[in-house]
Formats: structure tokens, C-alpha cells, sequence
């Protein structure tokens, strides 16, 4: 069993959700990058989501595009993440997503990406501005499918659409709570209920809901209908806030660890 | 010589874009999935509305009553004489109302927006004549209006800002990167995101994700058929080169477009900025590489990481580092010859078209003038050259006169 599928096996044994962490990799610079991930993963991540810098990231919201312009101002690229992605794989078996947008990904190649994330220790890969409509491009210069394909699934989704959507997918479905981009306000709870009852009906991969998410209520909230919740911005404004703490590595996984108790309700939809 | 070689590679046009907008290797749909459901809706829309003969009797009674078409091809005999070279002629789209081309596209997608239910336009600008040409269209029909534009952008061409603002858009600073066209754009996405529902997005040029380069091809193409038409009746015969400038590349298409099976050159003019060995350029296809930006594939000015690098131009409407990927294609078939004017040789055509024509050029438009005025100089003396004056140089009055103290 792959470290994705191992992970939800063993949260719904241990009646929990997932907390999904997004950390641009190399926010606020390379070096300390690495020691703040590898923090936040011993202080109750159950999935890491590396951010992979794009100079133009149109999906993101402020929180996230200042992240990633300190991280590419220190000279991450996506071989840099990938090593850092390595580095990771020595210290955790937490499955690892790496989370890009599609042009670093096409510059390196589709092909070598396949082989070098793998290598590296990746379990997956979400491509924000990569539909299924495009995504035969990259997939088929894979060497092989043991690379999860995370698709996103967003508010303005129809049904039917859900289900060819799922179909490609696989290791979880990312619900997008809510139009808009990462970081936004407005998380409307019952709307996200509605959402994932439609979207059971479509799939059986676990589903995890993100943007938005940024404070332990709301991660309750999120956690009594979902398998996973993501958390992004609020991270990265925690780094934003203290950039010169430092503290700064034990003040985000002080965060991970209050957001990891607020996933473990005891009445929860069991999955 | 090199006309024959142009014409050997013939464009098949009817195979560009596939069903999915792909231009060969180039175009497509890379956005996010919230995005996704809106394009699949506008592209139906789009072929259902579009070829509808109520629509295209409004479409060009708008074009002919409201926007001012067509617009005339004028013989520059006095530039023509002083370069002792080839005829040189200027389709006038800076006499459109609004100044510029972009009120072509700007009608037509406001007016699809309309059948589609949609009262709120977005719009990115760089020089502002996309915006000013999107405010407009939102007047004209009773439209919400918001204009994204980089802070570069909104200073040095501040005459167009004003302009949005009396035509009762909302002008939205866009303080990101490098402050220009293109994190215009990438606000104007994220906007869009948000807003998907209820929020038509005017893209301005022959870029974006489908079906927005078909789309502002198919209202841009009026240029080109008046054009064809045009010389045709006035000389008998075709023109040996057509010149149009290229940032997005949606005048260029326009123009273009009507005569891809004809045996004629076309060039396509980027800006060569400060000089192409400087790096402070926004010549794309001459210098760029293939990547991915604001939803589809084309050219790309980046680095070999896959960040886009900073564009420069003294002209805001050429001022990015993409291009539309049809002409990323035409660039490869080598049917369209894509080359580059600096700063200076752009500001030398803009003072040379005043004193000698009495017109006054956009800075973005006097690149296509800069390049004809080379090419008339090698060409035999009957020859014809057709030049696509895309817009009026008004808004550029700031920046030629701080670009001489």
C-alpha cells in the first residue's frame, strides 16, 4: 500500500481526519525552509504539501504569492525543491505532494520530473493549472503511474464533470471550498457539507477541503464532513508575521499541532 | 527571394485550432478547475451566439454606426517619397473610436457577454486602450466595468486612466511584479475566480486559454477583410508585405488573418526595448522559449527554471513576455517573419509619421511604422506595403516628451 492510501488506513483506524499542510518550500529562505517543514512534520502533519514557486501564481492569493516571491528571491526551482523533497524523505514517511503550477514542471520536463520526484521521495503531484482537458501531456511522458494524481475539484464543478474528474484521479480529491483564490474568507460550512455529499457520490477516494481554512475552528468545522482539511495561507502569514523570530520553526509547529487536535473528533462521519 | 520562401509554407487555417484550442503544439486551457467550467460554457457559447445572423447584423451595425468602420487605407506619399522605396499604406484603425483596434473585440465580446446573461465585465490593460475600449463597450450597454492595470502602467498613461474613470469603469491598481501588463492579467485572473458566476473577463488580445485567441481573432478580422478588399479596389493587386505590430499579438491577427492564403510576407514587429543584447526587451518570439502563462502555451520570455522573465518596452501594449499561440504556431510554419524594433527606432517612426503624414502614432503602433520604413528602403519601387496603424498616439504624449528631456 502506497504512503497516501497507508496514511487515510490509518487516521480512520485511529478515528481522525488529515491534516494537510501547503509550506512553500524555501519560504522564507532555502536553509530555513527545511527545518521549519521538518517541524511542522513531527508535530502532527498527516500530509505535506510542497509548494513549488511560480513567478506568476494567478491561483493565489496574497499570503501565498509573498511566500513564493521571498522563496524564488532566494533561488528556489523545482530541482532545489526536490532535493529538499529528498532531504525530507530521510526524517518522515509522511506522504509528500508536490504542489505546482504547471510551467516549472514543463520547463524541467515531464518526463525527468517523473523519474526525479519518485526518486526523491514524492508520493504525489497537484498541478493547480492543469485540467484533465491537458494533463495527457504530462501523464504520458510518465514511466509509470506511482505517482499520485491529485485533481482539484472546485465549487463551480458540475456533477458530471465530478465524476470524469475523479475517474483520472487518484491518492485524494482537493475540494476547493469556495470560489476564489488560496487564502480568501468566506468558508460557508453547509455549502462544503452539500458539496462532499454530491462529490461521495462520484468517487470513493478520500476527499480533502481547502482554501480558506485558517483557524482551529474552522478546521473542526471542516474536519466533522471531510476526510482532510488543507491548510496554506495561514501558515505562510505565520512565517510573513515572523520573519525575524527566532523561534519561527517552533512557533509553526506550536500551529500544526493545536490544528492536528481539532482533526480528532469523536463523532465524526466515519469514513 | 524571400517572398517565394514565405509562401511555400502554407497555413492551413482550418485545422486551428482542434476542438480543445490547441494550435498544434500551442494554446489550450491551463487554468484552474474553478475556471474550467466557465470556459467550457463561454466556448459553447460562443459557437452557438457568434455565427448567429442576429448577432452579426448588430455586431457590424455597432462596428459601422458606433466604432467609425471602415476605416481608411491611406497611401503615406510624403514618408513613402522621403524613403524613395516601396508604397507604403496605413490602415487607420487609430481613427476608431476610442482610438485604437481594441474597441473591434471589446464590442464583440461585450455583446456576447450581454446574450450570455452577464452584466460585469473585467478587463486587464496595459496601455490602456483595451481598458479604455472595455469601459466603453460596459457604457454602451449599461455594463458594470473593471479595469486591472499595473501602477507603471497607470502612470505613464495616465490620459487613458482618466478616460476609464469619465466612462465610469473602476480602475484597479495592480501593485504585483513588475506593475505592467501582465500582473495586470494575473490580478485580472484572480479576480476573475472569485467572480466566475456573474463576471464576463474581456480578454484583450489573441492570448489567454480558449476560446479567447479564436475568438478575438474572429472580431479582430474585420481589419484584415476591409483591408484586402480595400487594396484590391484601389490598386488591382495585392501588397507585397503587410507590417503589424505584435505584443499580444491581436492587431497583428486581425490584419493578418484575411490574407494567410495569399502570396504575400507578412512581419509581425515586436519591441526590442533598450536592445535585444541588453535583456530589457518583450521580443518573445524572437527570444522566448515554450512555457505556459495565463492559460495557454506559447512563447514565453523565461528563464530555464520556468520564471517569467521581466519585459520591457517604452510602448505599455507591447510591454510582456507572452504572445498569443497562434502565432507561435505561424512563427514555426515560418508563414509570418516575427522581428524586432527598439525604443529609439520606435520614437524616430512616431516623430517621423507626425511631421510627414500629420499623424500622430501610439507608441505600440510606431514599431510596424519603424519596421516599414526599413523595408520600403530595400524594396523595389512598386512594390506595396500595407502597415496596420493600430492605434493614435495621444495617450504616449507623456512618455515621448520625458523620453527627449
Amino acid at each position: 500500500m502506497n504512503r497516501i492510501d497507508k496514511t487515510f488506513e490509518t487516521l480512520r483506524q485511529k478515528k481522525e481526519k488529515a491534516l494537510v499542510g501547503f509550506i512553500t518550500a524555501g519560504d522564507p529562505n532555502i536553509s530555513d525552509s527545511f527545518s521549519i517543514i521538518k517541524a511542522m512534520c513531527k508535530s502532527g502533519l498527516d500530509i505535506l504539501e510542497l509548494g513549488v514557486s511560480f513567478s506568476d501564481p494567478t491561483a493565489d492569493g496574497p499570503a501565498i504569492q509573498r511566500s513564493s516571491a521571498r522563496a524564488l528571491k532566494d533561488g528556489i526551482n523545482l530541482r532545489a525543491v526536490l532535493e529538499i523533497t529528498g532531504r525530507l524523505r530521510q526524517e518522515t514517511s509522511m506522504p509528500i505532494i508536490l504542489f505546482s503550477y504547471y510551467n516549472p514542471i514543463y520547463a524541467y520536463g515531464a518526463k525527468a520530473f517523473y523519474k526525479d520526484a519518485l526518486a526523491a521521495g514524492a508520493d504525489g503531484v497537484l498541478v493547480v493549472d492543469l485540467p484533465p482537458e491537458e494533463s495527457d501531456e504530462m501523464t504520458s511522458q510518465w514511466s509509470g503511474n506511482e505517482l499520485a494524481l491529485i485533481r482539484l475539484i472546485a465549487p463551480t464543478t458540475p456533477l458530471k464533470r465530478m465524476a470524469q474528474i475523479a475517474q483520472s484521479a487518484s491518492g485524494f480529491i482537493y475540494l476547493v471550498s469556495k470560489t476564489g483564490v488560496t487564502g480568501s474568507e468566506g468558508l460557508d460550512t453547509e455549502d462544503i457539507k452539500d458539496k462532499i455529499e454530491l462529490l461521495r457520490s462520484a468517487t470513493r477516494l478520500p476527499i480533502c477541503v481547502g482554501f480558506g481554512i485558517s483557524t482551529a475552528d474552522d478546521v473542526a468545522a471542516i474536519a466533522s464532513v471531510a476526510d482532510g482539511v488543507v491548510i496554506g495561507s495561514a501558515f505562510e502569514r505565520l512565517i510573513e508575521d515572523n520573519l525575524n523570530n527566532p523561534d519561527l520553526a517552533s512557533i509553526l509547529a506550536n500551529k500544526v499541532n493545536e490544528f492536528k487536535k481539532a482533526t480528532k473528533i469523536k463523532d465524526s462521519v466515519t469514513l | 527571394m524571400r517572398h517565394n520562401k514565405a509562401v511555400n509554407n502554407k497555413y492551413n487555417q482550418d485545422k486551428f485550432p482542434d476542438s480543445k484550442g490547441h494550435f498544434g503544439l500551442y494554446g489550450g486551457r491551463y487554468v484552474g478547475e474553478t475556471l474550467m467550467p466557465a470556459l467550457l460554457e463561454l466556448d459553447e457559447a460562443y459557437n452557438k451566439i457568434v455565427p448567429d445572423p442576429g448577432f452579426q447584423d448588430e455586431f457590424k451595425r455597432l462596428l459601422r454606426n458606433y466604432a467609425g468602420r471602415p476605416t481608411p487605407l491611406f497611401y503615406a506619399k510624403r514618408l513613402s517619397e522621403h524613403l524613395d522605396g516601396a508604397f507604403i499604406y496605413l490602415k487607420r484603425e487609430d481613427l476608431l473610436h476610442t482610438g485604437a483596434h481594441k474597441i473591434n473585440n471589446t464590442l464583440g465580446q461585450a455583446l456576447l457577454a450581454r446574450r450570455m446573461g452577464k452584466k460585469k465585465l473585467i478587463a486587464e490593460t496595459g496601455a490602456g486602450q483595451h481598458g479604455v475600449a472595455t469601459a466603453t463597450a460596459a457604457a454602451l450597454f449599461g455594463m458594470e466595468c473593471r479595469v486591472f492595470m499595473g501602477t507603471e502602467d497607470i502612470q505613464r498613461q495616465s490620459a487613458n486612466v482618466q478616460r476609464m474613470k469619465l466612462l465610469g469603469a473602476e480602475v484597479i491598481p495592480v501593485t504585483s511584479g513588475t506593475m505592467t501588463l501582465k500582473d495586470a492579467m494575473n490580478e485580472a485572473m484572480r479576480f476573475w475566480v472569485e467572480a466566475v458566476r456573474d463576471t464576463f473577463y474581456v480578454i484583450g488580445s489573441v492570448a489567454g486559454p480558449h476560446p479567447y485567441p479564436v475568438m478575438v481573432r474572429q472580431f479582430q478580422r474585420v481589419i484584415g477583410n476591409e483591408t484586402r478588399e480595400q487594396i484590391l479596389r484601389r490598386t488591382g493587386g495585392l501588397p507585397a508585405v503587410l507590417i503589424a505590430c505584435v505584443g499580444g499579438g491581436s492587431n497583428a491577427m486581425g490584419l493578418f488573418y484575411a490574407f494567410m492564403d495569399d502570396p504575400l510576407e507578412m512581419i509581425g514587429v515586436e519591441a526590442a526595448g533598450k536592445g535585444i543584447e541588453t535583456g530589457k526587451h518583450a521580443a518573445t518570439l524572437g527570444q522566448g522559449t515554450v512555457g505556459v502563462l495565463h492559460g495557454s502555451k506559447s512563447y514565453l520570455l523565461q528563464d530555464e527554471n520556468g520564471q517569467i522573465k521581466e519585459a520591457h518596452s517604452i510602448a505599455p501594449g507591447l510591454d510582456y513576455p507572452g504572445v498569443g499561440p497562434e502565432h507561435s504556431l505561424l512563427k514555426d510554419f515560418k508563414r509570418i517573419q516575427y522581428v524586432a524594433i527598439d525604443d529609439e527606432q520606435a520614437l524616430e517612426a512616431f516623430h517621423a509619421l507626425c511631421v510627414l503624414e500629420g499623424i500622430i502614432p501610439a507608441l505600440e503602433s510606431s514599431h510596424a511604422v519603424a519596421w516599414a520604413m526599413i523595408e520600403a528602403k530595400r524594396r523595389p519601387k512598386n512594390e506595396i506595403i500595407v502597415v496596420n496603424l493600430s492605434g493614435r498616439g495621444d495617450k504616449d504624449l507623456g512618455i515621448v516628451s520625458a523620453y527627449n528631456k
